[in-house]
């Protein structure tokens, strides 16, 4: 079950989490971000206990999307320890996003 | 074993599932974007029986119609087609397969790319090929499409609801989209239109596009500060799926199917933009009444029964 993120919440549930978190940055106004939708889900359970997932809505997240830089939706970032590890840009298939979350899962830093 | 397994998830393959469905054909939809490219546009103006409605909309209505009438539609890549034996393996990206007697490709096209230096570098930081999706990312801010037809106008016309200024940039000497995105273009004063000219390379500071290059002069230079390159030139056609499987192509690359919506090898089916059909005038309203002659044709493949209402099939 992926978790719904603000800007209130993002420094708790993202900077300080203690598992490596895929944060996707979305919109209500993107066909591409509906499109992986169902996909961000799977990976929220098939992850889980090793990467957390989040949503978080552009439009109601909006400092914390502009202080990431975020011009382009859906944007996937993984963070680890507080930091972006991964940035993935538009919408990919299932595969691919999973190829990405291994480098970093499998990786010692 | 299915009847028939359609392979993408835009209007033409989703208008193949409805009349699949209505045939009685055991069937399910694979796709990567449900409702396909007309989901990106903002306002559809054309389709009949909607005065207006968001290209994203229109898509969701037309998987909800199909999930409704008791079809799947997985959301994943096909990777490869085999057809042997009269029976059709899709692979799909998870290593899935699924087997058919008759399939109906309806892939459609992916977005052409400009292949210009820092293109693929500021994609997400400034290029995007989604006016729909990005434009809310740009307010105040000065933006160019590239590219004359309807998506390129129509793109332009919502930007200008965000940006403080909107270039379209075009190769040819006069925009080619309906008249009645042209009509409304001319009377946004954020637009302006540059004709016969191309990018060259997109510059940035590293974290974000700033300027472009242009390969023609625009007002004594080359140079236009900018901060958002939205890309609208068309789409070329996905055919990688069809082409080990000796599917016949036309020297543009687009698949060659009759009337009836049919391809070279039997059983096989295709409609909708990457088609020689689609090409004529590439509208989801086309897109769909070819997805709905592949299902009649696939639905006389199968059956040997003539499907109601086709003509010219005995």
């Amino acid at each position: 079950m992926e978790l719904t993120l603000t800007d209130q919440s993002f420094e708790t549930e993202v900077l300080k989490s203690n598992l490596p978190i895929l944060v996707d940055f979305w919109a209500t106004w993107c066909a591409p971000c509906r499109a992986i939708s169902p996909i961000i889900e799977e990976l929220a359970e098939d992850y889980k206990g090793k990467l957390a997932v989040g949503k978080l809505n552009v439009d109601e997240g909006s400092r914390t999307a502009a202080k990431y830089n975020i011009m382009s939706i859906p944007t996937l970032l993984i963070f680890k320890k507080g930091k972006v590890v991964k940035t993935i840009i538009g919408a990919q298939g299932k595969e691919r996003i999973k190829q990405q979350i291994e480098e970093i899962l499998g990786s010692s830093d | 074993m299915y009847d028939l397994v359609i392979i993408g998830a835009g209007p033409a393959g989703l208008t193949a599932s409805i009349y699949a469905s209505r045939y009685h054909l055991a069937h399910l939809v694979i796709g990567i974007q449900p409702g396909g490219t007309i989901a990106h546009a903002t306002r559809v103006e054309n389709f009949p029986g909607f005065k207006v409605i968001s290209g994203k909309e229109l898509g969701a209505k037309m998987v909800e119609q199909v999930k409704s009438l008791g079809t799947e539609v997985l959301l994943k890549a096909a990777g490869r087609i085999e057809n042997k034996n009269s029976v059709f393996t899709l692979l799909t990206e998870d290593s899935q397969n699924y087997e058919s007697q008759a399939l109906i490709v309806a892939t459609g096209t992916e977005r052409r790319e400009l292949n210009i230096p820092g293109e693929h570098e500021y994609l997400g930081k400034g290029v995007s090929c989604c006016t729909a999706c990005d434009a809310a990312f740009f307010k105040e801010k000065t933006v160019v499409v590239i590219g004359g037809s309807d998506a390129a106008v129509s793109g332009a016309i919502h930007l200008s609801q965000f940006a403080q200024k909107v270039y379209i940039i075009y190769r040819g000497e006069a925009l080619r989209a309906e008249p009645a995105w042209l009509e409304a273009a001319e009377k946004e004063s954020k637009i302006e239109v540059i004709l016969k000219t191309n990018l060259k390379e997109i510059k940035g500071n590293g974290s974000k596009v700033t300027r472009v290059i242009l390969d023609s002069p625009y007002k004594g230079s080359d140079l236009l500060s900018l901060d958002g390159v939205f890309i609208e030139c068309g789409g070329v056609p996905g055919t990688s799926l069809l082409i080990p499987l000796g599917t016949e192509l036309d020297k543009d690359g687009f698949i060659r199917v009759n009337e009836f919506m049919e391809t070279n090898v039997p059983g096989l089916f295709a409609a909708g933009d990457f088609t020689t059909a689609g090409k004529v005038l590439q509208q989801v309203i086309t897109a769909c009444a070819q997805g709905a002659t592949a299902a009649a044709s696939a639905y006389k493949f199968l059956k040997g029964q003539k499907a109601p209402k086709i003509l010219g099939l005995d």
